[in-house]
């Protein structure tokens, strides 16, 4: 149905917002593409909330350009094709899980018949439940189920995972995948970088404000040239962190875990301190050492 | 890139606002903090006070004639402030307000199933309070007077959900149900609903017009009395508290957009 199906499905143009004297975000430019997941990182504080705030219409920006779908999102017409799931969103408890999504599909006009939110969300057997007697992990399902039950062309999940075990994150994961497989895209937040490693096909980093950093996860795991280096070895991590170019050491199950700068002159020093040393892996470090230094840069 | 999108046929927008109201009611029926004082206040104070002690006379009226029109007006004034007042607090301060406002929620269909929840409570209080008047206190009333008097128990309720609007819109939701009782109480009392204004010191008579309450005291007190003095104006009073609020409480959910969270 779009005139222009290349476009973006919400775009940010420039946009800032100042809260008081606080400014929340600045100069922010985003768009958001089908069938992508675009994962947005950022420490507490960084504008992430605003960002979202500003696409779902919560907020209005103080300068720039706000679009979603063509539109202002404070137009219902926009807000009918996404779905959303608020991290900080405390559903009715008196309110059975049947009403919650008859009540958030009756929003939509093509809407997924309830056995297929059931389905997609894993709510089997809590339809008569009320929703202040679920657990927590059923409660994040409760929630993703009315983010999906739309039928959205975009999908905002704010800290999905939080407070999931990891079977459950995984079967979340999994719902994403067939989402993202059907031509849905997501902006997902997330404090679990390795979630974003898992399932984003773009990252934005955002500080203070402001874009540091975009693009796809090797991208943005190219911005650090640090390596993680592990090996069995006697050398303690108190010997090695004081050696130039590591940044980082400790003991991971065992094993000698080593963040540096670069990997060959470390390595010439453990071999030549350490002749028994073994299983020796190198590989680059990942994006949450992307972001920690990233961030680190900026502040 | 504009998009085109279907239209959203009428009758599912209609669906939106019933679903919305049914659900409001249902939850608020199973919360038992909400429901036991809102329903039964009225009318153990009216067994109390209107037939048990009743005898006396107030304003001209039995008092058990008086005490049904204005225990009536205490419990709409009940549902209307807890029901706007409370939940929307909670539901402010709990992000429900923001993700119903973000999801493609028609506009007003929150404010419209609050409304038809608390009239829903309000009839039933209305119908509570006839049923004791009629069977335990001997309170006749032409049929036109009974169903004048559910009219305007039923309407009572839109000034009182303005004003509670306008609370929930400033207090946390640990704070409403404290204000709501320090505004509800105090102005009940002031405005003549639990002892007739004759009996109360004349300083408290004289002040007693400030209260919305007494207006739609008054308004509930000539439709049993069998007269209209004065209704015009009262109804004025009621209708100007709740542009007022209304207005004050749209302005305040305006600026908390503004403030935001971060």
């Amino acid at each position: 149905m779009n005139s222009n199906p290349s476009g973006p499905l919400a775009e940010l143009r420039g946009a800032s917002k100042r809260f008081g004297h606080s400014i929340a975000l600045d100069g922010m430019d985003l768009s958001l593409r089908g069938g992508e997941l675009t994962a947005l990182l950022g420490p507490n504080g960084a504008g992430k909330s605003t960002a979202i705030g500003l696409l779902l219409g919560l907020l209005r920006a103080d300068s720039g350009r706000v679009t979603l779908f063509g539109r202002s999102p404070h137009e219902l017409a926009a807000r009918r094709q996404i779905g959303l799931m608020l991290q900080s969103a405390d559903l009715p408890g008196a309110s059975k899980v049947r009403e919650l999504l008859e009540l958030t599909r009756s929003y939509y006009a093509e809407p997924l018949v309830m056995a297929e939110c059931i389905a997609l969300a894993g709510l089997d057997g809590l339809l008569e439940r009320r929703y202040a007697r679920l657990s927590g992990g059923q409660q994040r399902r409760v929630q993703f189920a009315l983010a999906i039950c739309g039928r959205p062309r975009l999908l905002f999940l704010d800290e999905p995972t939080t407070g999931l075990d990891i079977e459950a994150r995984q079967g979340l994961w999994r719902a994403i995948r067939q989402l993202l497989a059907e031509g849905c895209s997501i902006l997902l937040t997330t404090h679990y970088l390795e979630e974003a490693e898992a399932l984003a096909d773009r990252v934005v980093v955002l500080n203070h404000g402001r874009i540091i950093a975009s693009g796809t996860v090797q991208e943005v795991r190219a911005h650090v040239s640090q390596r993680r280096i592990r090996c069995v070895s006697t050398l303690v991590p108190e010997q090695v962190i004081g050696w130039p170019e590591v940044r980082q050491a400790s003991l991971d199950a065992g094993r000698l875990e080593i963040i540096a700068d670069t990997a060959e002159s470390v390595v010439r020093r453990l071999f030549a301190e350490d002749s028994s040393l073994s299983e020796l892996e190198i590989e680059r470090a990942g994006l949450a050492e992307a972001f920690l230094s990233l961030t680190r840069e900026a502040a | 890139m504009t998009t085109t999108i279907a239209p959203f046929p009428a009758m599912r927008l209609l669906r939106c606002y019933v679903l919305e109201a049914r659900f409001e009611l249902l939850r608020l029926m199973r919360t038992p903090s909400f429901v036991l004082p809102t329903l039964l206040f009225p009318s153990m104070f009216y067994l109390l006070f209107g037939v048990i002690l009743g005898g006396s006379k107030g304003g001209g009226l039995p008092a058990s004639r008086y005490l049904l029109a204005t225990y009536g007006t205490f419990g709409v004034m009940g549902v209307a402030l807890f029901g706007f007042g409370v939940t929307i607090a909670l539901e402010r301060e709990r992000g429900l307000l923001a993700l119903k406002r973000a999801l493609p929620m028609p506009p007003g269909a929150l404010l419209f199933a609050k409304t038809a929840m608390a009239m829903a409570f309000a009839a039933t209080i209305s119908l509570m309070l006839a049923t004791i008047a009629v069977s335990l206190a001997d309170v006749s009333l032409a049929p036109w007077q009974w169903l004048l008097l559910f009219v305007v128990s039923v309407l009572g309720v839109i000034p009182f959900a303005a004003i509670g609007l306008l609370i929930g819109t400033w207090v946390s939701g640990q704070a409403a149900p404290a204000v709501v009782n320090l505004i509800y109480l105090p102005m009940s009392f002031l405005s003549g609903l639990w002892l007739p204004l004759s009996m109360l010191p004349d300083s408290i008579s004289a002040m007693a017009p400030v209260w919305p309450s007494y207006h739609l005291g008054q308004i509930a007190l000539a439709v049993v009395g069998g007269h209209g003095e004065g209704v015009a104006a009262h109804v004025g009073m009621l209708v100007a508290v709740t542009a007022a609020c209304y207005l004050l409480a749209a302005r305040r959910l305006i600026h908390l957009d503004q403030v935001g969270s971060g």
